[in-house]
């Protein structure tokens, strides 16, 4: 039981997924599907509780794979999915809370909510499935689009800088910033494994891929080919610095990017309050003692 | 119901502006959770909660924006805690996302919008009405709201609660209007005994997972909710969903949940419905009118009474849904009708709707300063000598 191919088989997908939504909605090749498998792996192999698992998520392709999860989910509207599970995660602390946005949503019309959720560090594990583009509304260009990419709204080719999203989350406070693409599912399984483990807010970037919308537009192959391509351009920050794979430009470093141990907002709110009520009691026992 | 002159119990004196009324009722109706964003004249609301909720064990949150906090309210609301945010013109404007969600999803919350003048950023420290039609119909697509709108500190303090208890009943969202002049001045009044608080709780899910369907009618048109933790793991969603709370594009189907969406406040509108009518039983002028209007209102019925013209009141307190059956009662005898508003004309048209428009006059103002008794009872004499 100890090699990934045993783990791999020990996990059964099914049993966290709601069957009677299958067939699902995703496009062939998608990689959409590899990240919510790594999710509920990471979730099976942590033995979380379902029952108290609660999955928020936004909208566009990414946001529709919350219904498929056998727990509590919430599909609420384009962006605000994390400011919906900041209010779900302070309220209800005994939940935990997984956020599965797009790159649009989460760094586009969700910004805000991103860098304020950063900043904040609530117990919330954050994935941002990144397929480079607006794939349900049909292909339009996205804040992390690479360069010189053609969309439909970017029909001489892609003229804005991509969003580098882990570097971001890591300048804006967030307890831990990791990054892995769906070729690597194990890897990727892992990944999500410490995110969850981590006491707060946890941002995690999957570098997913659209075939249907934007691979084909910019020519670039099957979905195994474009899976194929993440191998190559991306590299594991452990083995960034090493000679033999020099880091090159444009490549994004995949891995735990960085970790802080700043305190979990919900805990720090609660002890501020119980504090707080602790000090008005012993004030009301005294004003009433007798002596 | 016609609102009584004066609450039954009575307990403690207390003087308090019309926010701080706000907030120590949400919390006396068991809110236990606020998420916000500061704005005038709204934010006495948001402060006092700060301090409040730590004390009974909730959560005060000021998010990044009115976008955000609308949302925390409703991701709050959904993990079983009542929630309630609060805001003024611009901020109401940015809700309108998430409330849309909140109507459409059936998430019971609490919205305070303390109107200032309008359009865009208008006149922050002064009072206007003119958020009413926002708060009908502020997001798009077609949904079912309560908006409540009280006219005295003691008011604003029974009407938050009851928006609670109205939110958790109908699982909806229940917006309280009130008008800067209201919000921040303060009155005296005595607050009710907390036990004499009914603490009204939506229906949660209840028997086996497998019969459970969350958009099921039932027999009232109000599905129990679900709370997460409690075994049944469903899902909740902006789009359209059939009884399984799964997203659905069959017309059948959407047909049937949008229908008792729709039609879930108008079956109960007796005892959503709430008003007050003064001296409407001989009167030949009726006023009718809102918040600081109102109290004018009142006044100015008063001297034109006093020289010889039978008017009367009709104050909606319950404004969505409007209380046409009762407006259409008080109205009966009356020859013609006069709605004093701080806007162009936005209950006028209601009340036009409601009766027919021919007897229908508005005095509107939208510069900032409240309409005095004087010229609503001059404009009353006005209208009876033609």
């Amino acid at each position: 039981m100890n090699s990934i191919v045993d783990k791999a088989a020990a996990f059964d997908v099914r049993s966290w997924i709601r069957l009677e939504m299958m067939p699902h909605f995703l496009c062939p090749g998608c990689g959409h599907g590899m990240a919510l498998r790594a999710l509920l792996w990471a979730l099976a192999e942590l033995e979380a509780d379902r029952d108290r698992l609660a999955v928020v998520s936004g909208i566009g392709c990414a946001g529709r794979l919350s219904a498929y999860v056998d727990a509590n989910t919430f599909h609420v509207t384009h962006g605000r999915a994390l400011a919906y599970a900041t209010g779900l995660a302070l309220a209800r602390p005994d939940l935990t809370v997984v956020t599965i946005l797009g790159d649009g949503d989460c760094l586009a019309i969700g910004g805000n909510h991103l860098i304020h959720a950063c900043r904040r560090n609530l117990k919330i594990t954050c994935l941002m499935l990144n397929n480079e583009v607006y794939g349900m509304t049909g292909g339009q260009v996205s804040p992390t689009t690479s360069a010189e990419m053609y969309t439909t709204t970017t029909p001489q080719g892609n003229a804005e800088p991509a969003f580098d999203a882990c570097a971001l989350a890591a300048a804006a406070g967030a307890g831990f910033v990791g990054r892995e693409v769906t070729h690597h599912v194990p890897r990727l399984k892992e990944l999500v494994k410490a995110g969850l483990s981590h006491p707060g807010f946890a941002f995690i970037e999957v570098l997913s891929d659209c075939t249907e919308i934007f691979g084909r537009k910019n020519e670039l192959g099957s979905s195994a080919e474009m899976v194929m391509r993440q191998k190559s351009e991306l590299r594991p920050s452990a083995y960034r610095d090493t000679v033999d794979t020099p880091f090159r430009p444009n490549q994004l470093p995949t891995g735990i990017l960085s970790r802080n141990d700043r305190p979990e907002y919900g805990a720090a709110y609660r002890a501020a309050a119980a504090a707080r009520r602790a000090g008005a009691a012993a004030m009301a026992s005294a004003a009433g003692d007798p002596k | 119901m016609n609102a009584p002159d004066r609450p039954a119990t009575r307990t403690s004196l207390r003087l308090l502006s019309g926010n701080h009324a706000c907030a120590l009722g949400a919390v006396a109706a068991g809110c236990r959770f606020f998420a916000g964003y500061p704005i005038t004249p709204s934010s006495e609301v948001a402060e006092r909660l700060s301090r409040l909720l730590p004390e009974v064990g909730g959560v005060f949150v000021q998010m990044e924006d009115e976008l955000a906090s609308m949302a925390a309210v409703i991701g709050a609301s959904m993990g079983g805690v009542k929630a309630l945010t609060a805001t003024s013109g611009p901020g109401f404007s940015l809700k309108q996302e998430n409330l849309g969600y909140a109507a459409g999803a059936e998430i019971p919350c609490v919205i305070v919008n303390v109107m200032r003048g309008g359009p865009s950023t208008g006149m922050p420290t002064r009072p206007s009405q003119a958020d009413l039609m926002q708060a009908r119909w502020g997001s798009h697509g077609d949904y079912p709201i309560i908006a409540l709108a009280p006219a005295s500190v003691r008011e604003i303090h029974e009407q938050t609660i009851r928006a609670f208890a109205l939110a958790e009943t109908y699982r909806t969202p229940v917006v309280v209007l009130y008008d800067q002049v209201i919000a921040q001045l303060s009155e005296t009044l005595e607050l009710p005994r907390a036990s004499d608080i009914p603490q009204v709780e939506r229906r949660w899910a209840s028997g086996p997972r497998e019969h459970y369907r969350p958009y099921a009618p039932g027999d009232d048109g109000i599905p129990p909710m679900a709370r997460p933790g409690s075994g049944y793991r469903v899902h909740t969603t902006g789009l359209h969903h059939s009884e399984s709370g799964f997203p659905t594009q069959d017309p059948a189907t959407v047909d049937r949940n949008l229908g008792r969406l729709l039609a879930k406040l108008e079956r109960n509108r007796e005892a959503i419905d709430a008003w007050q009518a003064l001296w409407c039983e001989d009167a030949e002028l009726l006023v009718v009118a809102i918040g600081i209007s109102a109290r004018a209102s009142l006044q100015a019925v008063r001297l034109a009474r006093a020289r010889g013209v039978r008017a009367g009141l009709f104050r909606p307190i319950t404004l969505w849904p409007f209380p046409e059956q009762a407006l259409r009662a008080a109205a009966a005898g009356a020859k013609a009708v006069l709605v004093p508003e701080l806007n162009d004309g936005q209950m006028r048209l209601e009340v036009e709707r409601v009766l027919r428009a021919a007897r229908v006059q508005g005095l509107h103002r939208s510069n900032g300063e409240p309409i005095a008794p004087a010229e609503i009872a001059a404009r009353a004499e006005e209208m009876m000598k033609r």
